[in-house]
């Protein structure tokens, strides 16, 4: 079936975009208010491969112009940008550093976190969100998060996630306020772990 | 008494007013003021067909956030009837079709000027607060790129000697609302003006905490679950205001009352200042000293 | 007996019936058209057109008519309307040194090249007032009409040089870009909010909108010492310049319109420093329409805020970035200004209560008072 734009290879968007974006926002401001905590992305979308139905959805839900984008080798496929230029208007990086938003299909090579931008003093808003979709987002190894958001503590392991990225991530706790917020996506799932949240293992 | 209404959003507008475009960027400045707990996020702030000082923030960021499966109550001053609470209400029903409602527990969103509802909150409701001036600093420092460093350091004696001056002169602290809070143990945020009685509901509230202020161009957060602690020192703790009355209609002795001047001859009552609140109770059968001579269910 | 504060809807209602009366006076007198307010209030159109942000005559006439001809209230009309418009493209910058000049004068020369032309300007008139204005007679405007279409002069077709640029060629007057930032996109004061220290290209997008009264102020404290400018009006133009857009799909500029601008160039005086020779310096005034007092004022208060980038002790006020440009909106100052209307009984009585707490608390210091 052909797209928009008269070209076949290009998947549509959201059916309904005031409608969908919004609740898609809302899954992902609920995940990041209560870190661990899985979502649902309840809009039906035919998304360019290799991402994941609610990986699409986030993309569509909160990228644009404005914010410069990252993919890693797995994500940045041909469909993929080109999907990403068409609905997003997103401009491409290739340097992680000067990405807002960073998509990893393949979150085991992700570069060194320390490589994407994590904010300054005065202005930590800065600090970039990533975006990593994973096999799933209860099968790997078991992490105890506490912080804002977490009553007691909450158990969370996505797939995918390696040790050495868990290490990486609990240094960069020392810099906060700055810092990176994750979103992990799988199929129609989702959850996140703002900065705030103390991972231990 | 559940007055929720539906109207027909106005066709002439977009769903809740801003473009799409405006509402991504509200929603990626409060997913970052989520992600950083009482910090202040700046925002490309609009001008909205309502002036700034009379709710722009809040009505940004419930304009960004609300969907058609939302009910919506407005508050000013607590109660539902206002005028800028009936102004704000008819603006979304207009421009988004959501169902409003005065009743806290049915509403998913609140958006809220100067009060926090006496009815506990609850997980999966957004407290929405119209902010005047968000920097809690900006009385003792009037310029930004100087309390921007202050926050990066956590320089906050600053304050904590001003409360003290007042402890030195009158016995107490006496700031008696917009009263200071630190966040999560890090930030320090002004909780808008709220008077200092609100202040204990922010604390590890279940429900999500956003903060719009739309002239100054900032949006923060308090997640739900997370420690809102009020400033004080161990020998002059927190407290809050204590009335020797109860509310003449609902007889309640633990709300935050209003006093209304009632003659000429300066009679006072003191009533409930979260009007559902305290029809709620008036309906269960509380009663005050006064009872009858207000109809709960009056318009 | 106690009466809530109710009915919040119907008086809302019954205050907008009454406005709208209020508005529209006496219904025995013909209603001004849109068109009529365009045409004739040209200048009240073009401070809303400026302050507003959005170049549109017949809308911002609209507002002026909406508004009663209050016309802060007219550009916050037109300000919350423009929130509303996507944005389709970015325009070419517009080369003033194309303008079309309907008017053209320079303080600092007695001749320049292109002339001195003082065109449509109320600066010597003696400000008598008009009788022969009260009350016209439709019979006699249409006459009126006639006699200014014939008196209206042609623009001159070909570009006239700017003043200022003819000192930069000595080296007089500093360049006009500072090369720092050059290459860089420059700011949107409407899509990102401000930071400080702003850049020029903020402080200016800022000043162009920002409240002709405030800067009119502003601009007149830096003259009287709350400031170290000592300004030289350069060269003050009026006239019409086009504005072109480049498509993505053409790749070269089209012509999209013409608006019509008033620059002031301000020549400043500057001692120099340990790195600079001694040379003037420039502050720039830019504005919808024909508005010479509030570019004039703008080129004032630009000079003043470049104070600390010019090395100069910048201690008034006017060199104050934050003070002038979180000031200068007046769809922001009115707003906060007029919040106070606003129910604030909660808070008032959080004071009440602490007040008499305070009161009843509080120990004359007679030992004190009878030393």
């Amino acid at each position: 079936m052909p797209g928009p734009g008269g070209d076949p290879e290009l998947r549509p968007g959201f059916g309904d975009p005031v409608a969908d974006s919004q609740s898609v926002f809302r899954e992902v401001l609920a995940a990041m208010s209560e870190p661990g905590t899985v979502r649902t992305v309840a809009v039906g979308l035919d998304a360019p491969a290799p991402l994941h139905p609610a990986t699409a959805a986030v993309c569509l839900a909160l990228m644009d112009f404005e914010t410069p984008v990252w993919l890693d080798a797995v994500a940045c496929t041909g469909a993929v940008r080109t999907w990403l230029r068409f609905h997003c208007g997103c401009p491409l990086v290739a340097d992680p550093a000067a990405a807002r938003f960073a998509v990893a299909a393949d979150p085991v090579k992700l570069p060194p976190l320390d490589g994407f931008a994590a904010g300054s003093e005065a202005y930590p808003d800065e600090g970039a969100t990533l975006v990593l979709q994973v096999g799933s987002l209860d099968g790997g190894m078991p992490v105890t998060v506490t912080g804002p958001g977490i009553p007691g503590e909450r158990s969370f392991g996505p797939e995918d996630v390696t040790r050495d990225f868990w290490h990486q991530r609990r240094a960069l706790e020392d810099l906060f306020p700055q810092g990176l917020d994750l979103v992990f996506t799988s199929g129609v799932g989702l959850a996140a772990l703002p900065r705030s949240t103390l991972g231990r293992w | 008494m559940t007055r929720v209404s539906t109207v027909a959003p106005d066709g002439g507008y977009t769903f809740a007013y801003l473009d799409e475009q405006t509402k991504r960027m509200v929603r990626r400045a409060i997913l970052k003021a989520v992600a950083i707990p009482g910090y202040q996020v700046p925002f490309a702030s609009r001008e909205m067909p309502l002036p700034f000082g009379w709710g722009t923030g809040g009505i940004q960021v419930t304009a960004s956030i609300i969907g058609r499966e939302d009910t919506l109550k407005v508050i000013d001053q607590g109660a539902d009837d206002t005028v800028n609470a009936v102004s704000i209400r008819a603006f979304f029903a207009r421009t988004a079709g959501v169902p409003t409602t005065t009743r806290t527990e049915d509403a998913t969103i609140i958006q809220t000027r100067h009060r926090i509802p006496e009815t506990p909150l609850r997980a999966s409701q957004i407290l929405v607060y119209q902010v005047p001036i968000p920097e809690p600093l900006r009385w003792l420092e009037p310029r930004e790129a100087e309390t921007r460093r202050m926050h990066a350091l956590q320089e906050y004696g600053v304050m904590h000697v001003r409360l003290y001056e007042d402890i030195a002169r009158y016995g107490h602290i006496a700031t008696s609302y917009d009263y200071p809070v630190r966040v999560n143990g890090r930030y320090l945020m002004r909780p808008s003006p709220i008077p200092k009685f609100d202040n204990p509901k922010m604390d590890r509230s279940p429900a999500l905490q956003l903060f719009g202020a739309g002239r100054e161009k900032r949006i923060y957060a308090v997640p739900p679950h997370t420690e809102v602690r009020s400033l004080d020192f161990d020998d002059h703790p927190f407290e809050v205001q204590k009335w020797d009355q109860a509310c003449a209609l609902c007889g309640s002795t633990a709300s935050f009352l209003d006093e209304i001047v009632t003659d000429n001859q300066g009679g006072r009552m003191f009533v409930c200042s979260d009007t559902d609140h305290c029809d709620a109770r008036v309906l269960a059968g509380h009663v005050g000293s006064a009872a009858g001579d207000r109809d709960p269910g009056g318009a | 007996m106690y009466v809530a504060v109710k009915g919040g809807e119907r008086a809302i209602e019954a205050s907008h019936r009454l406005l709208e009366a209020a508005r529209r006076g006496d219904p025995a007198v013909p209603e001004l058209s849109t068109r009529q307010v365009s045409e004739q209030l040209p200048r009240a159109v073009d401070r809303v057109m400026a302050e507003g942000s959005l170049y549109d005559r017949e809308l911002a006439a609209l507002a002026i008519r909406q508004a009663a001809g209050d016309l802060v209230e007219a550009i916050f009309l037109l300000r919350a309307y423009r929130t509303t418009l996507p944005r389709l493209g970015n325009s070419e910058p517009v080369d003033t040194a194309r303008m079309l000049v309907r008017r053209r004068i320079s303080a600092t020369f007695k001749d320049v090249p292109g002339g001195q032309i003082l065109g449509p300007t109320p600066d010597y008139t003696h400000r008598l007032l008009d009788f022969r204005l009260a009350d016209i007679a439709p019979t006699h405007a249409a006459q009126g009409e006639d006699t200014v279409q014939r008196d209206r002069l042609p623009p001159q077709e070909e570009p006239m040089p700017r003043v200022m640029d003819l000192l930069g060629r000595e080296g007089l007057v500093e360049d006009e870009t500072p090369a720092a930032d050059e290459g860089q996109p420059p700011a949107d004061i409407t899509r990102e909010p401000l930071r400080f220290p702003a850049g020029r290209d903020a402080r200016l997008q800022v000043l162009a909108r920002g409240d002709e009264g405030f800067l009119l102020a502003l601009g007149y404290a830096s003259q009287r010492g709350f400031s170290n400018t000592h300004p030289f009006a350069g060269e003050i133009r009026y006239g019409v310049v086009a504005v072109a857009i480049v498509p993505e799909e053409l790749g070269f500029a089209i012509e999209i319109g013409e608006i019509e601008l008033t620059e002031v160039q301000m020549v400043n005086q500057f001692a120099g420093s340990d790195t600079a020779p001694p040379q003037f310096t420039r502050g720039y005034g830019l504005v919808f329409g024909h508005q010479e007092r509030k570019a004039m004022s703008m080129a004032l208060v630009d000079r003043s805020l470049r104070g600390r980038e010019l090395g100069e002790a910048a201690d008034s006020p006017t060199e104050d970035e934050e003070f002038v440009l979180y000031h200068s909106d007046n769809v922001e100052s009115s707003g906060f200004v007029q919040h106070l209307k606003l129910p604030h009984y909660v808070d008032f009585q959080s004071e009440l209560e602490l007040l008499r707490r305070l009161r009843s608390e509080f120990d004359p210091p007679s030992a004190q008072a009878a030393e």
